[in-house]
C-alpha cells in the first residue's frame, strides 16, 4: 500500500461541503429574521423560504462523545449538517418547522438548554484554565460552569433588557475578548514569579527568558555562584511570559492569585460605540470547587441592572445614564483605590467636572 | 469513593458539565483519566500543573502545534506530554456531520478525545496529543482537505460570522472572504515571520458577532453607503404591535419611544405614522434595523470598514481596533484590500519590534505617521476628535532665502 500523500498549504474545506442545502439555496438572499422564542430563531428568505435554527449551550471543552451526540441530532433533525457560534453554542439549521419541537425535546433529554437568543445571556466564552493552561490564575471551565448554573434561567428566557454578554479569561493575557464584555471575569496573579535559582540555569536559557519580560524587568544575575536571572519587582505586572520560557520562573501563588470582574464592555456598535469593560471587583478569592464569591458577585450585578436599566440599554450604557457611583451604591460594591486607573493615560478616567449627583 | 471529589462538585447543576463529559471520555481513553486526576491536584492545590515546553510541530510548518506538557509526569504519566492541534475551521464553523465525525474518529485514534470548539482565535482545538502522533496527524488531515492554523508570530487563522449564509444584516460575504484570505495567505499562516501575532476577522455588519474590533489587529466589518431599504407597511405592523421584538412580553416597539429617541444622531422622526430617515446623518448603528429587522434593512450598496489594532492588555494596554478605511468594496479578488495589507505587513515588519502587536506599533509611532507610511490619506474618519495639545512635530518649515 502506497503512503498516504502529504499536502501542505492547502487550507481548510471550503465552506460549501458543509452547508445545509437550504442553507445554501438562500445564501445572501435572507430577507429578514424573527426570534421565535427562547434559543429559536426563524430566517425568512427572498423567495420565502424559512430556515429554523435551534441554538443550544455548550461548554465549549467537550469530548468527541459529545460531538458524535451532536451528530447524531443533527442526521436526525437537520439533513447531517450543524454549526458552532462565535460564543461556542451549538446550532442546529433544518427547513422543516415540524422538526424543531422534538429537536428541542432531544436536546433538553441530552442535558443541553435551549436559549441564548435576543435579550440573555448567551454562553460565556471563555480560556482554557487549569485545564490546559500554563499561565492560568484560575480555572476557566469550572467558572463558566457554576457561574451559567446560576444563571441559566437567564439563557433559557429572553427578560433582561437586553443582551448580556460574560466572559472569562483565566490571567492577563486574555485569549478570551474579556476587554469588551457586559461582564468580565479575570484570573488574576497579584505577585512576581519565584526564581528556582538551584534549577534555571540548566532547564532555561538566560537571554531568551530576560527576552521574554514585556517590561524589561529580568536581568542576568550570579546567585550563590549559578548562572540565573533577578526580577525588578516593582516593574512585574504578573503576565507569567517569563514562565512561558522559563519553568524554573513559575508565576502560580495559590495564596494570592484571584479573580477580578470588570462590568460595562461592549462590542457592537448598536446606538453606542463600543466600550472596554471598567473595573468592578478588584479581588476575589480563588475558592474552587465552585467559586460561591464569583457567582454571587456577578449573579448581583445582572440582578441590579435587570431591575434598574432601561429597555435595550446595555450594561455599559445603563452605568453610564446612572453614573459610576449609582452602579457602586446600586450593586452594594466597595469602591477603593485600586478603581482609580494609574497607568497610560489614566488621567483622561479623572472626572474634570462638577457634573455630581447628590 | 471517587479520588475526584472536588472536581465532581462540577457535575452537579443544570448547565452541560465538562467534568461529566471528560468521564464518558475517560472510560475508553487513558489521557483523559489522568487529565481529571491532573485538574483534581489543580483544584486541591489552587494552582496550574501546566508548563510550556519545548517546541513542538510538523514537518514544514513553524505554527499550528502547541506544545503542553505537565509538571508532574511521574504521578500522571497519561498527560505528561499533552499538546494542542490547531485545525483550521471551515468558514463561518459550519460542518457536515461526516466532516465532524472523521475529525472525532481522527482525534480517538490520535489524541485524547477532547476539543474546544471552537478555540478564541477560531480554529478547532484538539487537546491533548504526543510528539510521535503528530505527523500521522498532520498526514492523516490534509488528506482528507484539513490544514492546521496558526500560531506564534504569524497571521493567526482568520475567522468570520456567518455573513450572508444566514443573516440578512450582512453587507459582505465574510464566508468567502475569510475562505479567499486564509487560502491567499498559507504562507503567512504557517510559517510565523512578523513581529508578532496578526489576527484578522471579519464581521458582516456593525454588530460585529465576531468581536473583531476588540479581538484583531486587523478588523473588516460590513457596512453600506446608501439607504436604509424601509418597508412602511412592516413599520405600521410594528406600531400597531402586529410584529414585536425578540418575542418578548413587552417586546411591542413603541417607535418613538425605542427606535426614534434612541437613535444616536437623532436622524430619525415618526409623525403621522410616518417613518423618516435621514440617511446622510446615520452613522449606521444598527439599533433601528436589530429593533425591526422586519421593517429595516441595510442597504445594497455594501462593502466594509477596516480597522486596525485591537488587542488584549499585555504590554501597553488593551486596544480596541481604529479606523483606517471607511468604506472599501469587498468584491474578490479583493485586489485593493490585499494591496493595503501587503504594505501594512511590509511596514510593520520593517518598523514593529520585537512581539509589538501592530496596535501597539501605530501607538508608538502615531497614527498620522503610520496612515502616511501605508498609503492612506489622514481624514477625519479616523479619530474621535483632533489633538487638544499644541506639540505638533512639524515638517515643513520656511528658511530664509
Amino acid at each position: 500500500m502506497a503512503a498516504p500523500k502529504r499536502k501542505t498549504d492547502i487550507g481548510p474545506p471550503h465552506y460549501d461541503q458543509m452547508l445545509h442545502p437550504a442553507i445554501k439555496a438562500n445564501y445572501g438572499k435572507w430577507k429578514s429574521h424573527q426570534n421565535l422564542k427562547p434559543g429559536v430563531l426563524m430566517h425568512e428568505g427572498e423567495s420565502g423560504a424559512k430556515v429554523y435554527t435551534v441554538r443550544g449551550a455548550s461548554a465549549r471543552l467537550i469530548s468527541i462523545t459529545t460531538i458524535r451526540e451532536m451528530c447524531d441530532l443533527a442526521d436526525k433533525y437537520c439533513d447531517g449538517f450543524l454549526r458552532y457560534t462565535s460564543r461556542n453554542n451549538v446550532e442546529f439549521m433544518t427547513d422543516k418547522e415540524a422538526n424543531v419541537e422534538p429537536l428541542i425535546a432531544d436536546l433538553k433529554a441530552m442535558g443541553v438548554p435551549v436559549g441564548g437568543t435576543g435579550s440573555s445571556i448567551s454562553n460565556i466564552v471563555h480560556t482554557q484554565g487549569w485545564v490546559h493552561c500554563h499561565s492560568s490564575a484560575t480555572d476557566a471551565s469550572g467558572v463558566v460552569k457554576v457561574v451559567m448554573d446560576e444563571l441559566i434561567d437567564y439563557f433559557t428566557s429572553m427578560s433582561l433588557p437586553a443582551h448580556l454578554r460574560i466572559a472569562v479569561a483565566c490571567c492577563l493575557n486574555m485569549c478570551g475578548a474579556v476587554h469588551c464584555s457586559d461582564i468580565a471575569i479575570l484570573g488574576i496573579h497579584r505577585t512576581p514569579p519565584t526564581i528556582d535559582h538551584d534549577k534555571l540555569g540548566n532547564m532555561c536559557e538566560i537571554p531568551t527568558t530576560v527576552a521574554s519580560c514585556p517590561k524589561a524587568a529580568i536581568r542576568p544575575a550570579m546567585v550563590e555562584g549559578k548562572q540565573s536571572v533577578e526580577v525588578i519587582e516593582d516593574l512585574c505586572m504578573y503576565c507569567g511570559n517569563c514562565y512561558t520560557v522559563c519553568p524554573a520562573m513559575p508565576i502560580a501563588n495559590p495564596l494570592n492569585d484571584g479573580i477580578s470582574i470588570w462590568v460595562g464592555g461592549k462590542v457592537s456598535n448598536s446606538r453606542t460605540k463600543p466600550m472596554f469593560s471598567k473595573l468592578a471587583i478588584p479581588y476575589l478569592p480563588n475558592t474552587p470547587p465552585r467559586w460561591p464569591e464569583v457567582s454571587d458577585a456577578v449573579k448581583n450585578i445582572v440582578e441590579v441592572y435587570a431591575r434598574d436599566a432601561k429597555k435595550y440599554e446595555r450594561v455599559g450604557e445603563w452605568i453610564n445614564r446612572i453614573g459610576w457611583p449609582q452602579f457602586f451604591e446600586k450593586t452594594n460594591l466597595e469602591f477603593t483605590k485600586y478603581h482609580i486607573d494609574d497607568f497610560t493615560l489614566a488621567s483622561s478616567t479623572y472626572n474634570s467636572s462638577t457634573h455630581i449627583k447628590f | 469513593m471517587s479520588n475526584t471529589p472536588l472536581i465532581d462538585e462540577l457535575v452537579k447543576g443544570p448547565w452541560p458539565s465538562f467534568i461529566k463529559d471528560i468521564k464518558r471520555t475517560a472510560e475508553k481513553n487513558e489521557m483523559c483519566k489522568d487529565l481529571l486526576n491532573l485538574l483534581e491536584m489543580s483544584y486541591r492545590d489552587k494552582k496550574t500543573h501546566w508548563k510550556h515546553g519545548g517546541i513542538v510541530g510538523v514537518r514544514g510548518y513553524g505554527g499550528g502545534i502547541i506544545g503542553r506538557y505537565s509538571d508532574s509526569p511521574e504521578l500522571y504519566p497519561g498527560v505528561s506530554h499533552f499538546h494542542t492541534v490547531r485545525i483550521n475551521q471551515p468558514a463561518g464553523w459550519f460542518y457536515s456531520t461526516s466532516a465532524l465525525r472523521y475529525i472525532c474518529d481522527l482525534w480517538e485514534k490520535h489524541g485524547s478525545g477532547l476539543t474546544n470548539l471552537h478555540g478564541s482565535t477560531g480554529d478547532m482545538v484538539m487537546l491533548g496529543t504526543t510528539t510521535e502522533h503528530l505527523e500521522d496527524i498532520f498526514t492523516d488531515l490534509s488528506e482528507h482537505g484539513w490544514d492546521l492554523g496558526g500560531s506564534g508570530s504569524d497571521m493567526r487563522t482568520p475567522s468570520c460570522c456567518l455573513g450572508k449564509s444566514r443573516c440578512e444584516f450582512a453587507c459582505i460575504d465574510t464566508m468567502a472572504i475569510c475562505h479567499d484570505l486564509t487560502n491567499e495567505w498559507q504562507d503567512e499562516l504557517h510559517r510565523p515571520a512578523f513581529p508578532y501575532k496578526f489576527k484578522i476577522k471579519i464581521a458582516g455588519c456593525p454588530n460585529d458577532c465576531v468581536a473583531s474590533i476588540a479581538r484583531s489587529d486587523c478588523s473588516i466589518i460590513g457596512t453600506w453607503r446608501d439607504n436604509i431599504r424601509q418597508d412602511d407597511a412592516a413599520v405600521a405592523k410594528y406600531a400597531s404591535g402586529e410584529l414585536v421584538y425578540g418575542a418578548r412580553a413587552d417586546g411591542k416597539v413603541d417607535i418613538k419611544a425605542d427606535v426614534v429617541d434612541k437613535c444616536p444622531t437623532g436622524c430619525m422622526s415618526y409623525e403621522g405614522g410616518k417613518l423618516s430617515i435621514d440617511n446622510k446623518n446615520c452613522n449606521r448603528c444598527m439599533h433601528c434595523i436589530n429593533l425591526m429587522p422586519q421593517a429595516l434593512r441595510v442597504g445594497v450598496d455594501g462593502g466594509a470598514t477596516i480597522l486596525l489594532g485591537a488587542k488584549a492588555p499585555i504590554v501597553q494596554g488593551a486596544l480596541l481596533s481604529s479606523v483606517l478605511v471607511p468604506f472599501i468594496k469587498m468584491d474578490p479578488p479583493y485586489e485593493e484590500f490585499k494591496e493595503l495589507i501587503g504594505r501594512i505587513w511590509e511596514f510593520w515588519d520593517e518598523n514593529g519590534e520585537a512581539r509589538e502587536r501592530i496596535g501597539e506599533m501605530i501607538v508608538r509611532i502615531g497614527k498620522g505617521n503610520f496612515v502616511e507610511e501605508v498609503g492612506c490619506d489622514p481624514i477625519p474618519e479616523m479619530i474621535c476628535e483632533p489633538r487638544s495639545n499644541p506639540y505638533i512635530f512639524y515638517e515643513e518649515y520656511f528658511e530664509e532665502e
